[in-house]
């Protein structure tokens, strides 16, 4: 007889994924989000009186794939030490087989909550600037992300920008080795090279509306920086509209979005690999540039345009001017009196 | 003292490691495993499948329950469960096909379902189940059908937990855990706390807390082994462990 209620069938289903028998160290809280690849839990470290985020993957797996990417995952995060990205703890494997990481527990909000909050577009480019500023130092790295959106960008609450969910990153080279001295680091060295292989094959991994093109196609071999560039225009585009992303700019002035800003959004978001900005660095430039008032590379500007630019980048000196003249022709007309 | 582990060869995380799943059982040349294994399945998708039968072929409840007996006689009868094909598709998606096949042909015929006739005789507990339809009666049949297949795995776990907690003595480990995680029905406020459990069972607290957490890993463990035994093969399992979980509900 199937005398359970629906409560009680929800509480058991969390009780199958939830990482009993983690380390003594961590002290399981609740699930605190989730993705296809594992859950993520608010964790007490006993050891270091704090919280953490522990991820841990949903179900055991046979064929190590998951695995092997949760893995990797956390070697990424590991490598990378940038204050853009989550930084990470700890690594181990639960009683039944599955993998967790233990990561720097982040408060804050989501980037797709944060634009929603009819924030200032400055503010928004902002932090589109960090963000582009973190995926920068990862390709300086040589890691890909591959699958940036509003929704892996966490602001903390003293401005931190950040970027999570590294799951499905290429590598274009190889990370640092690992010591041979846990059994999860020897795993880890294996399972990361089975995982390029298979992501070197195209497997298709991403979101429609910030993946580009070629990674839609699963031609893995051409995905590089500029892949991410297309899902930074995307986020960008999202920033200004409030919208999801099509595979054009909205077209209309329904949209109040400067046309240099929309040019940025295009030269990122274009088909063309070779049309888009060669990297996240080219691309936060360019934004720079509009913020100071500057000439966007992706725009070329009228001569009203120009006038209007400069004018706005000059505004005090030009306010000055303007007032100089204004009394000095006050003072000649009350002196012909 | 016997393993708590499921049935099988254990691997260190305590899942078996070679397993021939209640799918693949219902194949055996050895009747008697097969009538097990046919038996098992029907266990956990009699439910299911009258909540299908219900909604989806909008039949009366009568009917629904002649129907549901009636798709299982035929189901042994023609040996339905054994001519799965894992490759083809999820098995629960083969069911469904099936009792779709069986309801569309019992239409068509428009004849009296016959029942029984030496076959399994199920349980079926109309009343609950008839319950939980009617405040589900607006929802997708398909999620009801999923909801359904969900309850019957947990319950058949609880089930297997229990029988093997009984065969090794750990009834106290059992009252916990049921009184904890299935009795108090996922409602906190209606969940006894540590000290009130081990007040009544007479242990202390901290076994409490440790007992708990070996039960309800070992659950965890028998959910998984039930996984295994509805699943044609490893890529199922998996599929049907994230259905389970509500990460990929299709």
């Amino acid at each position: 007889m199937n005398r359970l209620s629906d409560a009680a069938v929800a509480h058991l289903r969390e009780l199958v994924e939830r990482p009993e028998g983690a380390p003594v160290r961590y002290e399981i809280v609740e699930r605190i989000g989730e993705g296809g690849m594992g859950a993520v839990y608010l964790a007490r470290d006993r050891d270091l009186g704090r919280d953490v985020a522990l991820k841990v993957l949903r179900v055991p797996e046979p064929t190590g794939e998951e695995r092997a990417r949760i893995l990797r995952e956390a070697r990424i995060l590991a490598a990378l030490e940038h204050p853009g990205i989550v930084p990470v703890h700890d690594v181990g494997t639960l009683p039944d087989g599955r993998v967790f990481y233990v990561m720097k527990h982040v408060r804050g909000e989501r980037l797709d909550a944060y634009a929603r909050g009819r924030r200032p577009r400055a503010e928004l480019l902002r932090v589109f600037r960090q963000v582009c500023d973190a995926v920068a130092f990862a390709h300086d790295a040589g890691v890909i992300h591959r699958d940036l959106k509003p929704q892996n960008v966490m602001l903390g609450a003293f401005g931190e920008v950040l970027v999570l969910d590294w799951g499905v990153a290429k590598l274009r080279r190889p990370l640092p080795a690992t010591s041979s001295d846990g059994a999860v680091a020897t795993r880890m060295t294996g399972d990361a090279a089975t995982l390029d292989a298979d992501t070197a094959a195209g497997a298709v991994m991403g979101t429609p509306g910030y993946m580009p093109p070629e990674q839609l196609a699963g031609s893995a071999s051409v995905v590089d920086e500029r892949a991410d560039v297309y899902g930074l225009g995307g986020i960008l585009v999202f920033l200004l509209t409030g919208d999801h992303p099509s595979s054009t700019f909205p077209a209309g002035e329904r949209w109040d979005v400067p046309a240099p800003l929309r040019a940025i959004c295009e030269r990122a978001r274009a088909a063309d690999i070779a049309t888009r900005y060669r990297s996240a660095s080219e691309l936060a430039s360019d934004v720079a540039n509009y913020l100071d008032s500057l000439p966007v590379a992706a725009h070329r500007e009228s001569i009203a345009e120009r006038i209007r630019r400069v004018a706005t980048r000059h505004r005090t000196a030009l306010f000055l001017v303007l007032a100089y003249v204004v009394v000095r022709l006050a003072l000649l007309v009350f002196a012909r009196r | 003292m016997p393993s708590p582990t499921p049935a099988g060869g254990a691997s260190p995380a305590g899942f078996p490691v070679t397993h021939l799943s209640l799918v693949r059982r219902v194949r055996s040349a050895d009747a008697e495993t097969r009538a097990r294994a046919e038996d098992a399945l029907a266990a956990v998708y009699w439910a299911p499948i009258y909540a299908h039968v219900r909604l989806s072929h909008r039949v009366e409840l009568e009917d629904a329950e002649d129907l549901t007996q009636g798709f299982f006689v035929e189901a042994l009868r023609r040996d339905l469960f054994g001519r799965y094909e894992p490759e083809r598709a999820r098995f629960r998606t083969y069911v469904r096909a099936c009792v779709d096949a069986y309801v569309h042909n019992e239409a068509k015929a428009q004849r009296r379902l016959k029942r029984g006739g030496g076959a399994h005789v199920l349980s079926l507990d109309i009343a609950e189940l008839e319950e939980r339809l009617a405040s589900d009666g607006h929802d997708d049949p398909d999620a009801v059908f999923h909801r359904e297949w969900v309850r019957s795995v947990l319950v058949t776990a609880i089930a297997r937990l229990r029988d093997r907690y009984e065969h090794l003595g750990r009834r106290t480990h059992l009252a916990i855990f049921e009184r904890y995680d299935v009795m108090a029905g996922g409602e906190a406020d209606r969940r006894p706390t540590y000290a009130e459990l081990a007040a009544s069972l007479g242990i202390t607290a901290t076994q409490v807390t440790n007992w708990l957490a070996t039960t309800r890993r070992d659950f965890r463990a028998f959910v998984l082994d039930t996984l295994r035994d509805l699943s044609g093969n490893d890529e199922e399992f998996r599929a049907e462990a994230r259905a389970l979980l509500g990460v990929d509900p299709t």
